[in-house]
């Protein structure tokens, strides 16, 4: 309990800090909001991310380095869904932008879980006892991923362009226009976040996870079907992946770089929120997205360096790490 | 089925872990109704006896008969399911988890929990109190009385229980004692104990394991008499 209570101060900080260099680098309310709102945004799709990543090592102890290829595919499946021609055009069966924009939310999950349950099922299963083979098997189905996508979808990254009605909204504050499509984004997210934790806390397969997620063996003595549980939560994982990339591909696009991109953000927040934490996954997620947003403000409006934003991640990893060597809610191991 | 046949029987069952040859050949019963005792000294497989009876350390070779079932093959869960519950050595109680939620998790109906709550209240009336804490900050005999009462929540025919005395203090280990007693008019006890004393008084049977291999079975009534017996298996007297 003291420990927890420690975690939170740390992480409260740690936020504080960054939010006071924003207010204290931002050339005025407008763009300090901007900050805020774009590193909340960030911090959405990494939790989106880093979830699955840190349920399915905590509970399987597989560290799913295709993660982030979800997040990809997830993007361009919900892109070509949304757009007229590509795979599947759906334009002129489903005139209404809208209806589209949910339909192709729902391809992209359909399709994350699918091709997360045949790597579970298919793939990893038969190597439960080699632990880092099921690593490298899981970093080649990131490159297959992003190879796949290469051949369908080729390589020039897509940016978004058929709107609808959230996405075209805007809203006023502080003289400065914010989309509402990132608090669209930013509500998902928390809502998720919340969801997510209650699933865990009072529901019976939330007591299998996190008892799993202690020892699987014993769990398994008790009569639970454990192997089909690692399937659901990898299944889910993977789909809550691909949701993410669908949602973020209104406003980011589609492009193979997100692969790698998140996936290596992700695993900062998983690591420094301290591995096999729900919480400290979705603290992490904040704290690392909000980061990003304000490294990318004060090197564009001071340094002019934007690859200070990408390496924030690793940076606050190795800052995190020194001021707590397990992690902010970890276990002292 | 025969009442009297043994609710397990265990024949000439060989394990492996990794690639050590760990059981070479154990077999025994274990009757209806009885509580039979493996004894042995440290490292001589009664552990991994219990875990291939679970099915968690699969047996290559041999039978093992539940209930007229063969398990061998099966995977653990499977074999939970059909009645046998498992206190392991150092009790796996979930630590992150309540007592509540230690007990609910091991219910394979819905309501096992509340059906069985009076039985294992009677038992261990302080798990009512401790009810709302966290596992991982139970006693020591706290967990091990959660990891028995978390093998009665559904109605098992069969209970492993593994050196449930370890490391506990002798008041504590007296309530276990009793409790088990009482437990054995409801379900057959299958025990792993070091502390012969606690052994003798409970089991009515006897396997002694030594090197992998089970070296001989009888009545507990006679081994306590056999002095140069256990002097040679157990080096106690
Ligand atoms: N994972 C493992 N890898 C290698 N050897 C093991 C493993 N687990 C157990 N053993 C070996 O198997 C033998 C039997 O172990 P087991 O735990 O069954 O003994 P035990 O009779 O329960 O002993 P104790 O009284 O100390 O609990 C021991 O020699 C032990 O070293
Ligand atoms: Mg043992």
């Amino acid at each position: 309990m003291l420990r927890q209570r420690t975690s939170w101060i740390t992480i409260i900080i740690l936020i504080a800090a960054l939010l006071i260099f924003a207010a204290a680098t931002s050339r005025n309310l407008g763009t300090f909001g901007i900050t805020v709102l774009s590193g909340l945004f960030q911090a959405m799709l990494l939790f989106l991310v880093a979830s699955g990543l840190s349920i399915i090592f905590g509970l399987m102890d597989v560290l799913n380095f295709a993660q982030g290829g979800f997040f990809m595919i997830g993007a361009y499946v919900a892109y070509d869904v949304h757009h007229p021609g590509g795979l599947i055009d759906m334009t002129g069966a489903i005139p209404n932008a809208d209806l589209r924009f949910f339909l192709s939310i729902l391809a992209a999950i359909v399709i994350g879980a699918l091709l997360g349950a045949f790597l579970e099922r298919g793939l990893l299963r038969p190597l439960y006892a080699r632990p880092i083979f099921q690593l490298v098997l899981t970093f080649g189905v990131s490159l297959v991923l992003v190879e796949a996508v290469r051949f369908i979808w080729s390589t020039t990254p897509y940016s978004w362009t058929a709107l609808f009605s959230v996405r075209e909204g805007y809203f006023t504050l502080f003289e400065q226009q914010f989309s509402t499509y990132r608090l669209f984004v930013i509500g998902i997210g928390f809502f998720l976040i919340v969801a997510i934790a209650l699933l865990l806390q009072r529901t019976r397969i939330g007591i299998i996870i996190r008892a799993g997620v202690e020892d699987s063996g014993m769990v398994e003595a008790l009569g639970i079907n454990v192997r089909a549980v690692f399937t659901l939560v990898f299944t889910f994982g993977c789909a809550v992946a691909a949701f993410g990339g669908a949602i973020a591909a209104p406003f980011l696009g589609a492009s193979i770089g997100m692969s790698s991109s998140f996936l290596l953000s992700a695993i900062a927040v998983v690591v420094l929120g301290g591995l096999g934490s729900y919480v400290g996954t979705a603290a992490g997620s904040i704290l690392v997205g909000l980061a990003i947003a304000v490294m990318a403000n004060y090197s564009a409006e001071f340094l002019n360096l934007p690859v200070l934003a990408s390496m924030t991640p690793m940076l606050l990893l190795v800052l995190v790490l020194l001021l707590r060597p397990s992690g902010l809610f970890g276990e002292r191991r | 089925m025969n009442p009297t046949d043994p609710i397990l029987t265990v024949q000439a069952i060989h394990t492996f872990i990794g690639q050590f040859h760990i059981l070479e050949g154990v077999s025994f019963t274990v009757p209806r109704g009885s509580i039979s005792v493996l004894l042995g000294r440290n490292g001589a497989g009664k552990t991994t006896t219990l875990k291939s009876i679970m099915g968690m350390t699969p047996p290559r070779e041999g039978t093992i008969l539940f209930d007229g079932q063969n398990l061998i093959g099966k995977r653990p869960y499977h074999i939970a399911q059909l009645g046998i519950g498992y206190v392991p050595e150092h009790r796996a109680i979930f630590k992150e988890l309540t007592v509540r939620e230690n007990l609910e998790i091991a219910e394979r109906k819905r309501g096992d929990l509340a059906r069985r709550g009076d039985l294992i209240f009677d038992l261990f009336p302080d798990l009512k109190r401790l009810y709302t804490l966290l596992g991982g900050n139970l006693s020591g005999g706290q967990q091990q009385m959660l990891a028995i009462a978390r093998a009665l929540v559904p109605d098992n025919r069969l209970l492993l229980i593994d050196e449930p005395s370890e490391g506990l203090a002798p008041v504590i280990i007296e309530q276990l004692m009793s409790a088990i007693e009482r437990l054995s008019a409801q379900t057959t006890i299958l025990l792993v104990e070091q502390n012969f004393r606690m052994a003798s008084k409970l089991a009515q049977l006897y396997t002694i394991i030594d090197d992998g291999r089970s070296a001989i079975s009888g009545s507990m009534s006679d081994l306590v008499r056999d002095e140069a017996l256990i002097q040679r298996y157990l080096g106690v007297a």
